[in-house]
């Protein structure tokens, strides 16, 4: 990757604790524009929080969050924060159980419709066609994700592998510029991995999308990701490209030291 | 001032009425995750029961009794009503203890009549004046037995087996079960306990004011009493109690006059919605952190 | 056989996506419809009209306004009958003091309904599950305050306003049928209305809510405009409920008609018909009216049987348990089951 280049997210120096527990302590993070960048490193290390920081369900104690160049506030509301352009999936599946798989795919959108109360109640009219011009945009992502029989169906029923795909879809309906994926694999037969693995190459490849995304496989890690940062107890350990961290020895000590618990 | 006192000592002796109904309400909170609306309809059957129960017998044996009929519905609860609900959402627990209210109503009063009755169970109704504050022998009566079954549950949930087994449970269903403590028999203790607590928190309100459906209309003063103490703290329920007891008292004294009166209804709500704003977890409640 | 899907092919997103996407669905629609309007009144007595068809449009209506909050959004509000009661007092006092013409004061009772509603609402941003529900129950006990202590509210003693004569475009709404008309019209506006809200964009972000607040809000769902909003249409909607069930059923507003055992109701109400289903607010306020007059009539034929004490609290009973029974074996209510069968004929005679 081209380090020269501004990076789309910065994150730096960022403190959190929760109940005197230090969660991250002082971890900085940069991710590139077109780049797929995994955060990586054993349970409990942090990687969740720092997503969960970078979309502003929790506030940091301290640090600095620049996006695109600006710095945003510390204290930022989640859909706010979504409107910059940041979508995210989630380790353990929140999808909307109520609801189809396409009206899930369909809030991910909720950003980008405008019509407003009154039309969206009276429908025929500006609120249909919006609905509809949003719905072949839906149905273009439902076809990406080959999920198109599964359309119609309440999506608690649906396998785990592919309510994983679901999620998915919501988060790329709102076109991000940034997407933050948190373990999308975690829990799937190699055939599933395999097929996300491909989803998440063709997402960066076809449409482009910076991606950082959190996952435990190493092996899918080190084939589809340009550049690695690895935390461990809040800190960041080690970051560069697959080829650098397999042969970091702190890494090495990090994961033998959690094989040896195990 | 002494005026002042007054109010303030019968608002407090009033207040520990509204902690023991928010205690029932937190224990059972804090073990089955059930918001139990039904608090009140259960103090309601309890007086109900007592009344009839003493036209027959001495007034032990009609406390036993009236025990024994709380054990009954509190086992009859868990175990046809909240076993097939484990798991469910809180709001579906919620709106079925809202069904359980209604029902417990309802069974109470066919079968033990709907009219207003007396309940005398032999105290004095004596007033003392002290330092020229008015106190009642029937207020201090209960305020001590309040206190009593207070401390006596603190020393079982903190000191006896059943009482640490009860907290583990409350503190994570799972890992309790995993450790072999039987999940729905440590609901129908805990019921049971409720049971108790709605006995004698029926039995003091019903010997000042008259059993009769008015009852289990003190489960809406223990509500803004449970949020204000954060629903699954028992202190927190107790000193909340005594703060809304006192609290409207004084309001109604000193405000209620000045916009037309009656405002202990709805005094204790705004309260505790004033203090929620500031700690959305009221004063000892367990502040949750979103985990996604 | 009638009720069938296959052969129906939407070709266009805008079929796919209409309200009914089944020709079944909507010739039933419109039989409901022929016989709101054209038979029902004709064929029925004046009991009838505006004992039970009236209370039931009416309460259908506050129901479908909690369905909007509790159903869709999962926001609990234990406090519908007083935001009913707010629109009810606005309503008259609009009407009767201030002369304004009566759709518009109907309408004007929803509006002051759905400013008071967001205003108890605003809590659900900070708290959540039972903090808020006991925070709407606080909007029913201080709104009962005021309208029975604010002299210039209620207009005198124990917080009644009698309605006076209902007058449309100067045509006087003198008998049951033409307050039936009333009734119904706005009825079907509201529901058509409230039927586009929330299969929109609007009500999936009410649902996105309700099943996982953080998720839809990091999805850029913001909670704090939908939620306010779902109490803002909720409680209009109850707003108006309790206009037209004051002006056309009870011929006075009274605050003992919209007190917490009405909240209650129309809670079970929409529990027993469907939560986070337009249909199943019908079935719940249908319910809600006939089980009382039902349960009358059961007892009558036992009348020397049954103890007056059993008498008096068996409707309580029944309410409760059918509450608890539908919470265990059909949380989604009559209306789940009404579409378990509209599946089965779907698939019928091949069920597979």
């Amino acid at each position: 990757m081209n380090q020269k280049t501004e990076p789309l997210l910065r994150v730096e120096d960022i403190h959190i604790s929760f109940g005197g527990l230090k969660a991250l302590n002082g971890v900085s993070l940069e991710v590139y524009p077109g780049e797929i960048m995994a955060i990586i490193g054993p349970n409990g290390a942090g990687k969740t929080t720092m997503l969960n920081i970078i979309n502003g369900v929790y506030t940091p104690d301290q640090g600095r969050i620049f996006f695109e160049g600006t710095e945003r506030p510390l204290k930022m509301k989640p859909h706010n924060v979504a409107a910059m352009g940041i979508s995210r999936t989630f380790q353990n599946l929140a999808l909307f159980k109520g609801m189809d798989t396409w009206c899930n795919i369909m809030v991910g959108r909720t950003q980008k419709m405008h019509s407003n109360f009154f039309s969206q109640g009276v429908y025929w009219g500006t609120s249909q066609k919006e609905e509809i011009e949003h719905r072949e945009a839906v149905e273009w992502i439902i076809d990406f994700l080959e999920i198109e029989n599964i359309r119609k169906q309440p999506v608690g029923m649906l396998p785990y592998g592919l309510q994983k795909r679901v999620e998915l879809g919501r988060a790329l309906a709102s076109e991000p510029k940034l997407l933050l994926l948190d373990e999308p694999m975690a829990g799937m037969n190699l055939e599933e991995k395999e097929d996300i693995a491909r989803f998440i190459l063709d997402t960066n490849e076809e449409i482009g999308y910076t991606i950082a995304l959190i996952e435990h496989d190493m092996g899918v890690v080190m084939d589809i990701c340009d550049r690695i940062a690895v935390l461990d107890f809040g800190n960041k350990i080690a970051e560069g490209t697959p080829e650098e961290i397999k042969s970091n020895p702190k890494v090495i000590k990090a994961y033998l030291g959690e094989a040896e618990q195990a | 001032m002494s005026f002042f006192i007054e109010v303030l000592i019968n608002g407090l002796l009033v207040g520990i009425m509204y902690s023991l109904v928010a205690l029932g309400f937190a224990l059972i909170y804090k073990a089955s995750g059930v918001f139990n609306f039904a608090q009140g309809a259960m103090s309601l059957l309890a007086g109900l029961a007592l009344v009839s129960f003493l036209t027959v017998m001495p007034l032990w044996l009609a406390l036993v009794c009236t025990v024994g009929v709380m054990t009954l519905l509190a086992y009859g609860t868990v175990f046809i009503i909240f076993r097939p609900l484990v798991a469910r959402p809180p709001l579906i627990l919620f709106m079925a203890a809202i069904g359980l209210a209604f029902l417990v109503e309802g069974i109470g009063q066919s079968i033990w009549g709907t009219q207003a009755k007396g309940l005398f169970i032999g105290i004095p109704e004596i007033t003392w004046e002290v330092k020229e504050v008015f106190l009642n022998s029937f207020d201090l009566f209960f305020g001590v037995v309040a206190a009593v079954l207070v401390a006596g549950l603190v020393i079982f949930f903190q000191k006896t087996r059943t009482g640490r087994a009860l907290r583990a449970v409350a503190d994570d269903h799972e890992a309790a079960l995993s450790v072999g403590i039987p999940l729905l028999r440590a609901w129908a203790v805990t019921w049971v306990i409720a049971g108790i607590v709605a006995t004698v928190a029926g039995v003091a309100w019903g010997s000042r004011l008259g059993v009769q459906f008015s009852l289990s209309l003190i489960a809406y003063k223990a509500l803004p009493v449970l949020i204000l103490g954060g629903i699954d703290s028992i202190p927190g329920a107790i000193l909340a109690g005594l703060v809304v007891g006192a609290g409207e008292n004084l309001a109604e004294v000193y405000i209620g006059p000045y916009v037309g009166g009656g405002i202990q209804t709805f005094f204790p709500y705004l309260l505790a919605l004033l203090f929620l704003w500031f700690k959305p977890y009221g004063m000892f409640g367990k502040e949750i952190i979103e985990r996604v | 056989m009638l009720y069938r899907e296959c052969g129906n092919y939407k070709d266009t997103y805008a079929k796919d996506m209409a309200i009914f996407p089944i020709p079944f669905d909507r010739w039933g629609l419109g039989v409901m419809l022929v016989l709101a309007f054209l038979v029902i009144p004709f064929t029925t007595s004046d009991y009838w009209l505006s004992s039970i068809m009236i209370p039931f449009y009416c309460f259908s209506l506050a129901a479908l306004g909690l369905n909007f909050l509790t159903g869709y959004a999962g926001q609990v509000s234990l406090g519908h009958a007083a935001f009913m009661a707010v629109g009810a007092y606005a309503s008259l006092i609009l009407y009767s003091r201030f002369h304004v013409p009566l759709l518009l004061s109907i309408l004007g009772g929803g509006i002051v309904s759905s400013a008071v509603g967001p205003v108890f609402g605003i809590p659900s941003l900070r708290i959540k599950g039972f903090y808020l529900a006991v925070s709407t129950l606080a909007a029913q006990f201080i709104i009962e305050w005021i309208l029975t202590h604010w002299k210039w509210v209620s207009g005198g003693v124990f917080g009644t306003i009698d309605a006076p004569d209902l007058y449309v475009f100067g045509w006087i709404l003198d008998t049951p049928a033409k307050k039936y008309y009333l009734v119904l019209c706005i009825l079907v506006l509201l529901v058509v209305f409230g039927k586009n809200l929330v299969r929109g964009q609007l009500g999936r972000n009410w649902m996105a809510i309700r099943d996982m607040d953080v998720a839809a809000e990091v999805i850029g769902v913001s909670l704090f405009r939908n939620k306010l909003i779902a109490f803002a249409v909720s409680s209009f909607y109850a707003g108006v409920a309790g206009a037209m069930v004051t002006m056309a059923y009870y011929g006075a507003a009274n605050i003992e008609e919209f007190n917490l055992v009405l909240s209650f109701h129309l809670l079970g109400a929409i529990i027993i018909g469907g939560m986070g289903t337009v249909l199943g607010s019908f079935f719940g306020a249908g319910f809600m009216i006939l089980m009382p007059i039902f349960i009358n009539q059961a007892l009558l034929v036992f009348l020397e049987r049954v103890p007056s004490d059993l008498r008096a609290n068996s409707e309580a009973i029944v309410f409760g348990g059918l509450i608890v029974f539908f919470l265990i074996v059909e949380p989604y209510g009559m209306a789940r089951l009404w579409h378990t069968i509209k599946d089965k004929m779907r698939l019928w005679p091949f069920p597979y």
